[in-house]
């Protein structure tokens, strides 16, 4: 079995492709700010207009959807919510980032540990620990401390594998220059093999954090409703559409600027080749 | 590891990760960790139950279909993404935001509106496991050689050939990951969809344990998925390594 | 071969220069049961540019990185002015044939590289990276990031970084392995120079036989894997001519003939 993470963020792919449409659209088409204005307008229209029809009784239009996500931000109720999801979320992920890291890169340095642990973690990342859930919810109820284990067991597999991956395709001609440089075993680790997987464990980092907010919420959905999750299963219990879909926006909203800071942070303080090119 | 001179492959690990699990059971350190040998008790009773079998039935049904549907739908997208810029501009952004959004939370929108049956699951399964297949073949189409695309254009393709003929083709490497993939994904999109419908398959099956405080029930149940898992990926890594030559010729 | 004979008749011109370097005996057996090295041994005199030539997989890098302490022998050994080798030391440095700069640091910190490892103050080891670096050509790109250089470029850093630390004996695995003919001929004149200026012992490892009569003072012609020593000669070309003029001295062109009819035995 072969460890089944991976980067997903695209590559970087040359668009230069002559294109036979009229000028401005040409133009258009090169400015990616533009179409992904473009994109969304498409999407929100196609939204408001299948929610006027309505496609179901149950599909607010994306005005009405808005509205409210605006109204609990005003009235206090959607931050409160976010709060209390994301504070045990932020523990969370958090704590398996530093754990994780630790055990991947242990994995990464020492075969005893890379024999005993890598199986174990590769059957866990395949695995839909999602279903340990209803069972933690069980033993511990729902406060703070199941949502923090729940997030925990949701993000460390991948957190775990993608650090141990990184540490060990560390490029052998790096390790052979500090050796014949004579760097000894903590400078090695501190200052290549560490820095060389800064990109592949902040990939980790990032599907662990997805994979936390997967968890988190789901915590929140299934047994005694808190935080976001509450909202969502209220809302919908009074057919209130429009506060669910925006509550649920609201969250996809966050986890996506959630994981995009983590690679701003990452760019910012660890990867200063990434800033100075143009 | 090398043990007295001889190489120990790394799966026997696992052994002892089942050895310490008994023994963390047996001591009794918390409710949530029944000793393994008892679970496994459970698991051979559970697999006579015909609940049991039903359970299963249903998520192979839907996790077949939806992956199906992932499969049929995510490739041509991700091959026309990689081909069409302005339409890999218009898809990528929302392509990227769902990979990674916790989907978990889309799933009360989909029960709102398909209800709380086969097809909100397959939907679920669907919402886990698309968008990395298409973002994989979307990659598959850019590794595409230029000169395979002249030669179809010298050669007189029609676009339907070029696009069933060559890319689908030589983007396979990069398909068959995302497939794979794809289909990880799908197992947990199985299980969270059944999770928070709940009302029927493995999610009923869990509702009814859990209400009844049957941990080694749960735990036998999810034995099962685990292993389901495993073997979903580990047959998938092997096709997989047998397209990996096609990969190293492509260049 | 008869003007490889007239070279290696003729009197060395630094006969008298005390080896550096000694290798007795070298054998390496990779663990796949590969025979690399078969019983080599050498002498590098001090001061001089050393080449090692000869057909590729016949274990250059492997003698090279033995030298250097990266690679452990499976016999006999190697001994820098007398002491025996067992890893690397801060006598030697290596440059790389991949460059292996580090992606993350700037050009300056990775000339700095060796000296940072040897806890030298910040300040100070840039003084000396930059003296080296504006040295190999690189005046101004000192806060550069090796994906905004060219290969050749990338190259000279490596040679900056090793010369920085001040080794007596630098090693240099193909440095022109990955540029193109114009940069490394620039490459070839700037080495020339160095050597000159630096008066330090040289190891070089290449694969033309051009490249390697151009530059050194001595070039060990290396036989098919497992390799041995399979001749020995000395350089003598007039070092103040022009380049031009070099290239078309009978002594270099008697000696790329030599070497070259002496490699065409192994290919036959
Ligand atoms: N780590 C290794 N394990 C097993 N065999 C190896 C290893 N490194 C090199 N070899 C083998 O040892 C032989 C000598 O390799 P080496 O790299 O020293 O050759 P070389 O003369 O530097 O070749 P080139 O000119 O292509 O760089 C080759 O046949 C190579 O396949
Ligand atoms: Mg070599």
């Amino acid at each position: 079995m072969t460890p089944t993470t991976r980067e997903f963020v695209p590559a970087a792919v040359p668009l230069g492709r002559p294109a036979s449409s009229p000028h401005s659209l040409q133009t258009l088409a090169s400015n990616p700010y533009a179409l992904r204005i473009v994109s969304f307008a498409i999407v929100a229209l196609a939204w408001e207009w299948a929610g006027r029809v309505p496609v179901s009784p149950s599909f607010p239009t994306f005005g009405e959807t808005a509205a409210a996500l605006f109204s609990m931000l005003a009235d206090g109720s959607l931050p409160a919510a976010f709060a209390n999801t994301l504070v045990p979320l932020a523990i969370g992920i958090a704590l398996s980032s530093v754990v994780g890291v630790a055990i991947g890169v242990a994995m990464g340095l020492n075969e005893k540990v890379e024999w005993f642990g890598v199986p174990i973690f590769i059957v866990l990342q395949a695995a839909p620990l999602a279903a340990l859930v209803p069972l933690l919810v069980l033993a511990y109820g729902i406060g703070v401390t199941t949502k923090v284990f729940v997030v925990c067991i949701m993000a460390m597999p991948v957190i775990v594998l993608n650090s141990f991956k990184a540490v060990r395709h560390t490029p052998h001609s790096l390790i052979e220059m500090g050796r014949s440089f004579m760097a000894n075993r903590p400078q090695l680790i501190g200052k290549i093999i560490l820095r060389s997987a800064t990109p592949v464990i902040f990939a980790g980092l990032r599907l662990g954090t997805a994979a936390g907010f997967v968890g988190a919420i789901l915590a929140e959905l299934l047994v005694t409703p808190t935080g976001v999750g509450d909202i969502i299963t209220y809302s919908q219990s009074t057919a209130d559409y429009p506060r669910m879909y925006a509550a649920i926006a609201g969250v996809i909203i966050v986890s996506v600027l959630f994981i995009e800071g983590l690679g701003w942070v990452e760019q910012r303080f660890l990867r200063p080749e990434k800033r100075s090119a143009s | 590891m090398i043990i007295n001179g001889t190489r120990v492959p790394a799966v026997f690990s696992l052994l002892i990760w089942a050895v310490l699990w008994e023994i963390v059971g047996r001591l009794g350190l918390t409710i949530l960790i029944p000793p393994l040998s008892t679970t496994i008790e459970k698991l051979v009773e559970i697999v006579g139950t015909p609940g049991f079998w039903d359970a299963l039935g249903l998520t192979l049904k839907t996790f077949v279909i939806g992956s199906v549907i992932s499969i049929l739908a995510g490739i041509p997208i991700g091959i026309l993404m990689g081909r069409l810029p302005v339409l890999d501009r218009l898809l990528l952004p929302w392509v990227n935001t769902f990979i990674s959004a916790p989907l978990s939370a889309l799933v009360p929108v989909v029960m709102a509106l398909f209800g709380f049956g086969e097809t909100t699951i397959i939907l679920t399964v669907v919402l886990f496991a698309i968008w990395i297949i298409i973002l994989d073949a979307r990659a598959g189409a850019h590794a595409i050689s230029p000169s395979l695309v002249e030669m179809a254009r010298v050669y007189g393709a029609t676009n339907w050939q070029a696009f069933s003929k060559i890319f689908v083709l030589s983007a396979m490497p990069e398909i068959l990951t995302g497939v794979r993939l794809g289909l990880l994904r799908a197992v947990k999109g199985v299980i969270i969809g059944q999770l928070l419908v709940s009302v029927v398959g493995f999610g009923r099956l869990f509702e009814i344990y859990s209400s009844n405080f049957l941990m080694e029930h749960m735990w036998a149940l999810l034995l099962v998925l685990f292993a389901l898992a495993s073997a979903i990926d580990t047959a998938f890594g092997l096709i997989e390594r047998r397209v990996e030559h096609f990969a190293s010729s492509r260049n | 071969m008869i003007g490889l004979q007239a070279q290696t008749a003729a009197p060395p011109l630094a006969a008298d220069a005390a080896p550096i370097v000694e290798v007795r005996g070298l054998s390496k057996i990779y663990p796949g049961g590969v025979e690399a090295l078969n019983d080599i041994s050498l002498s590098f005199p001090e001061g001089e540019l050393t080449t090692l030539l000869g057909p590729s997989g016949c274990g250059k890098t492997t003698l090279l990185k033995i030298i250097a302490g990266l690679l452990q022998p499976t016999g006999g050994e190697v001994r820098v002015r007398g002491r025996a080798v067992t890893g690397p030391g801060p006598e030697r440095s290596f440059v790389f044939q991949d460059f292996a700069l580090m992606p993350w640091a700037t050009v300056i910190r990775n000339a700095a590289f060796g000296l940072e490892l040897r806890g030298v103050p910040r300040s100070e080891r840039e003084a000396v990276a930059e003296k080296y670096i504006a040295s190999v050509g690189l005046k101004g790109f000192e806060t550069k990031y090796p994906h905004e250089l060219s290969g050749g470029m990338r190259q000279r850093v490596g040679l900056a970084r090793a010369l920085a630390v001040n080794a007596d004996i630098v090693m240099m695995d193909e440095p022109f392995s990955a540029v193109d003919e114009q940069t490394r001929r620039q490459f070839q004149e700037d080495m020339l120079r160095l050597v000159a200026q630096e008066r330090k012992t040289f190891l070089f490892v290449t694969h033309s036989i051009e490249e390697a009569v151009y530059v050194s003072n001595r070039i060990v012609l290396l036989s098919r894997r497992p390799s041995r020593v399979s001749e020995i000669i000395d350089v003598n070309l007039p070092r103040d001519s022009e380049p031009d003029q070099i290239r078309r001295h009978p002594a270099y062109l008697d000696t790329v003939e030599g070497i070259w009819q002496t490699l065409k035995r192994y290919l036959d």
